[in-house]
């Protein structure tokens, strides 16, 4: 059992944006954010370097004014590095002096070690209580599980691990599947990456990937690719030391504060998670998966969690 | 230039060793090791046969303990860890932390390689394990330029060992969740990507279609070859256009950049596929040490040979090969 788990309350983070919005887009989203009941917000650009709606200054001063707002803020670093310029900008993150970072590579954990404290993000993989440990020791202060490990897997985890780590669990969104070095959205397009004139913009979603009998399979989103169905774990916001103790709502282009809100009206009791669900089904446009949590294929919807 | 080859069980160890390999590759029985397929891989027995095969014609052994073990089970990753030790193996392939932690505390003198499921893509990351854990080498993942692979091995503390030649991962070895979104099991946990108890064939009036755990992965004509089911390698549709959207059936072949990856320093050339034949690792293996050897020779002048490149070519996935990321247009 982790400290904060103690507590009475799972909190709610939000993930970074997986897309590429234009930055009129993203100013507005996160102004809707301040306003809204989730306890953490992670910003930053994790797929493409090539994104840049959004500059280096441009985050900070989000930080700044999602902090200003009551909001736990962290910096997220990009998941693949290829370039020296990517490892650079990591080095610029760690350094920001400010707020704390989620490493989402190990070159970022391997420039923050027993430097400062931070978070390990999802593609770390981390898959036991050694690995963990060993983490911990160097200034891991929380975790985001990789989305494939189950609920019975965090369960093993908190038998063994370091009181004071806080678990994170990928609690709604498209789940981030893979990484590569070729961009599938270009490809799309019939161009290669370094032609892609950025193409991922058309798609504030993602582009769809269907089987050749049209059943929505995948979600291509430039050099990630990601479930079509939707990850929801809204049944887990009760009250338990066994739980996550922060549950990660991931931003979508349409809907994220009303799912926000349907999450924190689950976590409060004024609306039950199975009413919860019914209506974020809605905000799923091909429907909703929980298996990885039940230790099953992770595109199941095995639990109360509707789906399709 | 170290050329690694892979043995999935002891007829292909020793045909890796008669062909020209430096070092070979195996794993053990279970879902320690990425290749955790039915019927392959080296009981204790085996191992024992395979090191004494490949010690007596100088023959480097390593053994891959490079999936992710789980709370319930890190204790069968220790053994494995203690078994290879214990049979003094050159090196461990290693890709979790964890088990990484336990080999260099329990085993100090023991070497390590940083598997290619350790997603390690800079020099960094790479500093990182050696720094931590003593490793001593680190096979990068399949998403590096040239340029990039260059840069890597300019900055790395520790030797770099990449592909050469093989099936092809286009998603970062050791962060790829589509199997496990399919199946429930895939390559970091299970030890085995689109495994074939999940794996359907079936035939229409004019078709053939392959599914992994009943969703249609591709659909061919009847006079056509269907691969095998790999999520990344079926046909799909994107924006109303039916075709391969991730990539072709096609494996990497990088002997028309040989020169160059000697040129950069390169510790080591690692060919792929434990799950394949005596006969296809022989066959691959003589011409990647043919090439090696004349590369070596005279690297200025260096082309490949017509027949080689036809060789691998008969014995690739969809007979057909790419550089894959090392060629940026690939990208």
């Amino acid at each position: 059992m982790s400290a904060a788990s103690t507590s009475t309350r799972v909190r709610l983070s939000l993930g970074p944006i997986q897309y590429h919005w234009p930055k009129e887009k993203m100013l507005d989203f996160y102004r809707a954010i301040e306003a809204t009941p989730v306890d953490i917000v992670y910003l930053g650009e994790t797929v493409c370097s090539k994104r840049r709606s959004f500059r280096h200054q441009d985050w900070i001063e989000v930080a700044e004014r999602l902090q200003a707002a009551g909001k736990e803020v962290v910096l997220s670093t990009l998941a693949l590095l290829e370039a020296d310029s990517e490892l650079g900008y990591v080095r610029k993150l760690c350094n920001n002096g400010k707020f704390t970072i989620e490493a989402n590579d190990m070159s970022a954990v391997q420039m923050l070690a027993g430097k400062t404290h931070f978070i390990g993000g999802a593609s770390l993989n981390i898959y036991n209580p050694r690995t963990l440990s060993k983490l911990s020791g160097l200034g891991m202060t929380r975790w985001v599980m990789p989305v494939e490990l189950s609920k019975s897997v965090l369960a093993g985890f908190q038998k063994e691990m370091p009181a004071e780590i806080e678990s994170e669990v990928f609690g709604w969104g498209r789940l981030p599947l893979a990484y590569s070095a070729r961009c599938y959205t270009a490809r799309a397009h019939q161009v290669s990456k370094d032609d892609c004139a950025n193409c991922c913009i058309e798609y504030p979603d993602g582009l769809m990937l269907s089987t050749r009998e049209d059943e929505s399979f995948l979600v291509i989103n430039g050099i990630q690719t990601q479930s079509a169905r939707v990850h929801c774990l809204v049944h887990e916001l009760h009250d338990s030391a066994a739980g996550p103790d922060i549950l990660r709502i991931s931003p979508q282009s349409e809907d994220t504060e009303r799912v926000i809100s349907l999450f924190h009206q689950a976590r409060s009791g004024s609306r039950k998670a199975d009413e919860a669900a019914h209506k974020l089904e809605r905000c799923a446009p091909v429907g909703l998966c929980d298996g990885y949590w039940h230790g099953e294929a992770g595109m199941a919807a095995c639990g109360r969690a509707g789906g399709p | 230039m170290e050329l690694v080859c892979p043995a999935g069980n002891l007829p292909s160890l020793k045909a890796a060793v008669d062909n020209g390999a430096d070092a070979v590759y195996i794993g053990f029985r279970d879902e320690t090791n990425a290749r955790h397929f039915a019927g392959l891989n080296f009981n204790n027995k085996q191992i024992e046969q395979g090191l004494d095969y490949a010690r007596t014609r100088g023959t480097k052994v390593y053994v891959a303990i490079n999936t992710y073990p789980q709370p319930d089970c890190f204790a069968k990753w220790e053994t494995a860890v203690d078994q290879a030790a214990e049979y003094g193996v050159d090196a461990l392939i290693v890709a979790d932390i964890g088990v990484m932690d336990y080999a260099s505390e329990k085993w100090p003198e023991l070497r390590l390689h940083l598997s290619v499921q350790a997603s390690a893509t800079s020099h960094e990351a790479v500093r990182f394990y050696a720094e931590q854990f003593g490793v001593q080498r680190a096979v990068t993942p399949r998403v590096l330029s040239v340029k990039q692979v260059a840069s890597l091995v300019d900055h790395s503390p520790i030797p770099i060992e990449v592909f050469g030649f093989g099936s092809l991962c286009v998603m970062v070895e050791g962060r790829c969740y589509l199997s496990s979104y399919v199946t429930g099991k895939g390559p970091n946990t299970f030890g085995a990507c689109s495994p074939a108890s999940f794996v359907r064939w079936s035939e229409t009036d004019s078709k053939l279609e392959t599914r992994l755990n009943g969703v249609l992965i591709d659909r061919v004509n009847k006079d056509e070859n269907a691969g095998y089911p790999t999520i990344c390698k079926g046909r799909f549709r994107v924006n109303g256009r039916t075709s391969y959207a991730i990539e072709e059936p096609t494996s990497l072949n990088t002997l028309p950049i040989l020169p160059d990856l000697l040129r950069i320093g390169v510790a080591a050339i690692k060919i792929e596929g434990r799950q394949r034949s005596p006969a296809y690792v022989a066959k691959v293996t003589r011409v990647l040490r043919a090439a090696i050897d004349s590369c070596l020779s005279d690297p200025d002048n260096f082309l490949p040979d017509h027949a080689w490149l036809s060789e691998l070519t008969s014995l690739s996935e969809g007979l057909q090969t790419t550089l894959g990321a090392y060629q940026r247009e690939w990208q």
